[in-house]
């Protein structure tokens, strides 16, 4: 069973994407080809092991509630194309 | 013609915590104030390479509200875990939320609530912790995002579908707020957007066991604003279902200006965020010793309180539900009470007379006005009125301008003149002996002190007022009683 268009364009519209036809056909065979090897690692048998979400070796990183200084402004708007009174501008997004 | 239909409402409140710090960085959480993006790093602006870290006064808090409202808490060896959910919207930086799925910190507990003297018990499904968004202004032509706000730990509790009205809903609401203002986790203040509340209601046949389609409704902004958003929501679904028609399942939004729910959107479905493990926070596993001791010093919740002072200070239930409402008040009444223990109701009676009313028209803080009209003086007020030395008229006059802060010299002059018999005893030498003699009787509640119960504080204070008649400063009082406690703790006797 692999991905249809339907599915590629409506994972694409939650990424925010915009696919030409030609790159939806792509993309149907290609994440259809991904997911094949991830049924693979179905065939394993993990009964017999917890379900894990993180394999690194850590718990319980804590950090005592301080507080440290945050970026100069002129920063954290360095990346930003537009801008206006401190703020970060984008197109308007009145819903 | 009217079918009877039942009403059946969940509320999810979202409430940003007292801490210094961001959720997951060090940037300050007091975002308030700050002009705009400069309390941001790269770990809230989601710059690749950064790595959060959870911050433990947030993780306590959130361990404070499970426990306040019943619920289990996982611990080890159960896990916590963090979860990315995912959407694009600019008030996200990181094209992801850090929230909790399917292993919150807390989850099965209960908040009671009295409804026209009937108790209803609304189930609570889950607490969890997550961290807030940006701010979005929109402008005629353009959207300003500000991200000092991105990153304030924010707490979720999401209760199962138990509320039946919207006067319920109403009273669950003031209920979770009252409780988290006694934690002193969250100021609580809508208007602000410290805590916001969404909801989601249908309605089925009486005596269904069939949920209906429902509606979820955003922007409750007030308690107000949930009572008349529900209510308008319930007829909404009521016309639809008689003419025959079916509820679409949909987001509202609530306008408070037109007093009318509008359309948000259709409902995204729970897969569309894709919910993850979050890969750069190892999972938690909570430490049972430190879930007890967080549990041991959980303050008096408003209910025991108000059973407290219903039993120590024989008021009635509605006067101590009055005064318990805010954690200010029922501190303040107790203040008050040990500068004239000799009658708690004529105390309670005063604040309302002569408190409240300033509070209410004024943006004076209840601090201020304890500074302005101090135990000793309401005291000597409520004394002067009850041994019939000034009117009843009199003693309001005075209350109410020193709450107001209004007292000129030709007044004080009264006031002196109201209090000479009233003698304060405000020095450590007459009040060491009556302090120690109170410690001495009372071995039990000095134990428990020493286990780290505080609030035995005020039974002590209390105890001392009586002794002293009501004459001795409770502020001296305390800062004594404190002293000599920890005199003890420090390996003296209570001898
Ligand atoms: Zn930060």
């Amino acid at each position: 069973m692999g991905i249809d268009r339907r599915q590629v364009e409506h994972i694409a519209e939650l990424a925010k994407l915009e696919l030409t036809p030609e790159e939806i056909e792509i993309f149907a065979s290609q994440l259809s080809v991904i997911l094949e090897h991830f049924r693979s690692l179905q065939e394993v048998d993990t009964g017999g092991i917890p379900p894990t979400a993180q394999v690194i070796p850590l718990r319980n990183v804590l950090r005592q509630d301080e507080v440290v200084p945050s970026l100069p402004t002129e920063d954290v708007l360095s990346n930003a194309p537009h801008k206006e009174k401190g703020y970060i501008k984008t197109p308007p997004l009145r819903e | 013609m009217a079918k009877d239909y039942e009403i059946v409402i969940g509320m999810e409140a979202h409430a940003q915590l007292l801490t210094k710090s961001k959720m997951f960085c060090g940037c300050s959480a007091a975002y308030a104030q700050a002009p705009p993006n400069s309390l941001v790093c790269p770990i809230c602006l989601g710059l690749p390479g950064s790595l959060p870290v959870v911050n433990q006064k947030a993780l306590q808090q959130t361990i404070m509200v499970g426990l306040a409202l019943g619920c289990k808490i996982r611990i080890d060896p159960q896990q916590i875990k963090w979860d990315r959910k995912n959407y694009h919207y600019p008030d996200l930086p990181k094209g992801y939320q850090i929230s909790q799925y399917d292993l919150p910190i807390a989850y099965g507990g209960e908040i009671k609530i009295a409804l026209g003297g009937e108790e209803r018990r609304i189930r609570i499904r889950r607490v969890h912790l997550e961290e807030d968004t940006a701010k979005l202004l929109h402008a005629d032509r353009a959207t300003l995002i500000d991200f000092n706000r991105s990153g304030v730990p924010l707490i979720e509790v999401v209760t199962e579908p138990d509320i039946r009205s919207p006067q319920e809903a109403k009273a669950y609401v003031e209920k979770l707020r009252q409780i988290l203002r006694y934690l002193g986790v969250s100021s609580g203040n809508m208007e602000e957007g410290s805590l916001r509340l969404e909801a989601n209601i249908s309605l089925r046949p009486a005596g269904s066991a069939e949920l209906g389609t429902r509606t979820e409704i955003k922007n409750l902004n007030s308690f107000r604003a949930v009572e008349k958003a529900l209510a308008y929501e319930v007829e909404r679904q009521r016309k639809i279902l008689e003419a025959g028609g079916k509820i679409q399942q949909q987001t509202m939004g609530w306008d408070e200006a037109k007093g009318v729910t509008v359309l948000q959107r259709t409902k995204e479905y729970a897969q569309d965020y894709r919910y993850f493990p979050e890969p750069d926070l190892p999972p938690l596993l909570l430490n049972k010793e430190w879930v007890e001791e967080i549990k041991s010093h959980l303050p008096e919740l408003p209910e025991a309180l108000k059973r407290r002072f219903i039993k120590e200070y024989g008021l009635t239930a509605y006067d101590a539900e009055i005064l318990t409402q805010e954690p200010e008040v029922a501190e303040a009444f107790e203040e008050y009470v040990a500068a004239y223990p000799q009658n708690p109701k004529a105390v309670g009676d005063r604040i309302a007379r002569s408190i409240f009313p300033v509070l209410k028209e004024s943006e004076d803080s209840l601090a201020e006005i304890k500074r302005r009209l101090p135990p000793w003086v309401l005291g000597g007020i409520i004394a002067a009125k009850e041994q019939g030395k000034v009117t009843t008229s009199t003693a309001d006059e005075l209350a109410a301008r020193s709450a107001r802060g209004e007292i000129a010299a030709a007044d004080v002059k009264a006031l002196e003149a109201v209090f000479a018999q009233y003698q304060r005893i405000g020095t450590s030498d007459s009040l060491l002996p009556v302090i120690e003699k109170v410690l001495a009787e009372n071995p039990k509640p000095v134990a428990d002190y020493l286990k780290g119960k505080d609030t035995v504080l005020r039974f002590f204070i209390g105890q001392v007022a009586k002794e002293t008649k009501g004459q001795a400063d409770p502020n001296l009082v305390k800062e004594l009683l404190v002293r000599k406690l920890e005199d003890i703790r420090q390996g003296g006797t209570n001898q």
